[in-house]
């Protein structure tokens, strides 16, 4: 009767296994004595975390995916917030296709997108470089941004805003006084997601950045030569420990100060 | 004291093809306890948002101490409110919550540390100014959110259901509370409920509303004793319905026949007119007589009791007059369900406590 029925447990195991063993060689063969991703395991070494930090064209990329990080995440955890809330607080006409609208990039595959632009930006005449992957990173970064957002304004009691009101504040007074400060987590964990999702995204980038390459980029191009590669593991393994920590962090923020209940909402989206 | 502190002249509000409040008019006198009375979706809290400028009316206009707040938004207005839930700002302590709404009232620190102070006091709240939202009960945020509207020294204080989200034990506290806090203050108070023990025992006023109309306004024994119609009637505390239908006037009486029961005279105050039949004779459970022996009262009916229900205080009686096929409820203080054998029983009504309506 009380048999324990493992089955579960261990699909459970393997599943995890799959997901998480591949990922876990790049950080040991970043440390392996050798040019080669291959056992036995030649002995431990820093030098290919050094080889990276030498890396002129690396820091320009670096600097170049912060740059375009930055300003999608901005601008689309902006669009965001705005639309989430009239999508929350507010019932009106066109709800249900503008909602599909800014959903659409999250759907439709990234490399039509990427196409997209590109025919457009050419056909325009501009020159491809950072703007058009921002503008890109925009579009794609949006849509997550706003589930974010409205999971964690869909939570939030707007008698709160009337309270304000009532006390004598004004509507940008109420925004900066009350309901900035309550959204503030639920922002800062989209303007972090965003800011990963862009900092790691690699088909807009290599449509749309011309000479001008963004970390993913590099690491791709990278990998045509051997030798290249281990400089390109550690690195690898640098971002995968900065991104987990971030989308960590992230989660952890969009339910700060909620209820049990919200929460389940936020899960839910 | 100005008789028409708060005027409500004409005010429709409409929700697309809902008519939440319909071309209601009256006014509000200064320092008054107000309670706008009615079931849910009467109305009432339409009534309080528009007040407090959360909504725009459809037609008419409003006056608060002579000045028109009709097109103005809630910020600029002199009225405050406790809200149903209370809204405490769940990110600054109580302290913060009460200063709120004192930053644009141009205060120096030794003003506004004064009637924090003293608001705390008010409420009884001193000791609690570090707290945040959370770790109080619903009692404190209740408090809170009083003291975080009186502080500001509004005309008008708004209250939507404050009571509502607390125990039975605590609402009546509270209840005597307000009432002497009002009192104390002077502040006109316009207070929202579905609950008509909680309107009759705080307010000076009732305005009874249903379908977004005010059915009755009066003093709360008033609104007991004489009823206008058959919704507060029914509305306010308990009663029987009999069918009747009038017969001629004798001066402000009236002869009524009721039904299965004989003919009467009763007094005739909404002034019914004769040979209706839309009429209606409502008897309170507690203005009748519940006995073992016969009595001389007006009318003396022989009746079985089905049921009773103890409640304490009192005992209710549901009884089947003979010969009639309709249960009527009495209530009593003497007796209980022990009371009688084989469940036969006499009821006692005086004509004095025979309401008489008019149906719509």
């Amino acid at each position: 009767m009380n048999e324990k029925n493992n089955s579960l447990l261990v699909y459970t195991l393997i599943y995890f296994g799959f997901l998480y063993i591949p990922v876990l060689f790049l950080p040991i063969f970043s440390f392996n004595d050798a040019n080669y991703m291959s056992f036995p395991l030649a002995g431990f070494t820093t030098d290919h975390y050094e080889e990276m930090w030498s890396k002129r064209n690396l820091h320009k990329a670096l600097w170049a995916s912060v740059k375009v990080g930055v300003v999608a995440s901005v601008v689309s955890t902006a669009i965001a917030l705005l639309a989430a809330k009239a999508f929350v607080r507010y019932k009106f006409r066109g709800q249900n296709v503008s909602y599909g609208a800014i959903m659409m990039p999250f759907l439709i595959p990234e490399i039509i997108l990427a196409v997209s632009i590109l025919i457009i930006w050419i056909n325009l005449g501009f020159p491809l470089g950072l703007v058009p992957v921002t503008i890109g990173h925009i579009l794609f970064c949006t849509p997550f941004a706003m589930l974010i957002l409205i999971a964690r304004i869909e939570g939030f009691d707007f008698s709160l805003e009337e309270a304000s009101r009532d006390l004598g504040e004004n509507a940008w007074g109420t925004f900066y006084r009350v309901s900035l400060p309550l959204y503030l987590p639920g922002i800062i964990a989209a303007l972090l997601l965003s800011f990963i999702i862009s900092f790691d995204e690699f088909i807009l980038a290599f449509f749309l950045s011309g000479s001008d390459a963004t970390l993913p980029m590099y690491m791709w191009n990278q990998m045509r030569f051997v030798k290249k590669l281990p400089h390109v593991l550690a690195l690898g393994a640098v971002i995968i420990v900065f991104t987990t920590f971030i989308v960590l962090l992230a989660f952890w923020l969009r339910n700060v100060g909620q209820g049990k209940e919200k929460k389940d909402i936020a899960i839910k989206l | 004291m100005n008789e028409n502190f708060i005027q409500i002249n004409g005010i429709s509000k409409h929700f697309g093809n809902v008519k939440a409040v319909d071309d209601v008019s009256f006014s509000i006198k200064e320092g008054e306890f107000f309670s706008l009375l009615g079931p849910s979706g009467c109305g009432k809290t339409t009534l309080l948002r528009l007040l407090a400028g959360f909504e725009y009316p459809t037609n008419g206009n409003l006056l608060i101490d002579g000045s028109d707040i009709t097109a103005l938004p809630p910020d600029k207005r002199p009225t405050n409110m406790v809200f149903q839930n209370y809204a405490i700002f769940p990110h600054i302590n109580v302290e913060q919550n009460i200063k709120f709404g004192l930053r644009k009232l141009g205060l120096t620190d030794d003003e506004i540390k004064k009637r924090v102070d003293d608001v705390l006091a008010l409420v009884k709240l001193e000791g609690y100014e570090e707290r945040f939202s959370g770790q109080l009960s619903g009692g404190q945020r209740q408090r809170v959110a009083l003291a975080r509207a009186l502080v500001r020294q509004p005309k008008v204080l708004l209250l939507d259901e404050p009571l509502g989200a607390l125990d039975k034990k605590l609402r009546d506290e509270m209840q005597l509370e307000l009432r002497t806090l009002q009192k104390e203050i002077g502040i006109t108070f316009v207070f929202v409920t579905h609950d008509q023990q909680e309107a009759i025992s705080m307010s000076d006023r009732v305005a009874v509303m249903s379908e977004g109309k005010i059915q009755q306004l009066s003093a709360p024994n008033e609104l007991y004793k004489n009823p206008e119609n058959i919704f507060v009637s029914d509305f306010i505390g308990e009663t029987n319905f009999l069918k009747a239908s009038t017969k001629s006037k004798d001066g402000d009486q009236i002869n009524v026949a009721i039904e299965d029961l004989g003919d009467f005279k009763v007094k005739n105050n909404l002034n019914i007119p004769e040979n209706s039949s839309d009429v209606v004779c409502s008897v309170r459970p507690e203005s009748m007589m519940i006995s073992r022996d016969k009595s001389d009262w007006d009318i003396c009916l022989e009746a079985k009791i089905n049921q009773t229900s103890y409640l304490g205080e009192m005992t209710r009686f549901y009884v089947e007059v003979s010969g009639i096929n309709k249960v009527i409820t009495v209530s009593s203080q003497h007796f209980d369900n022990q009371s009688f054998e084989n469940n036969s029983c006499f009821i006692s009504i005086s004509l004095e406590d025979i309401s008489l309506l008019q149906k719509k």
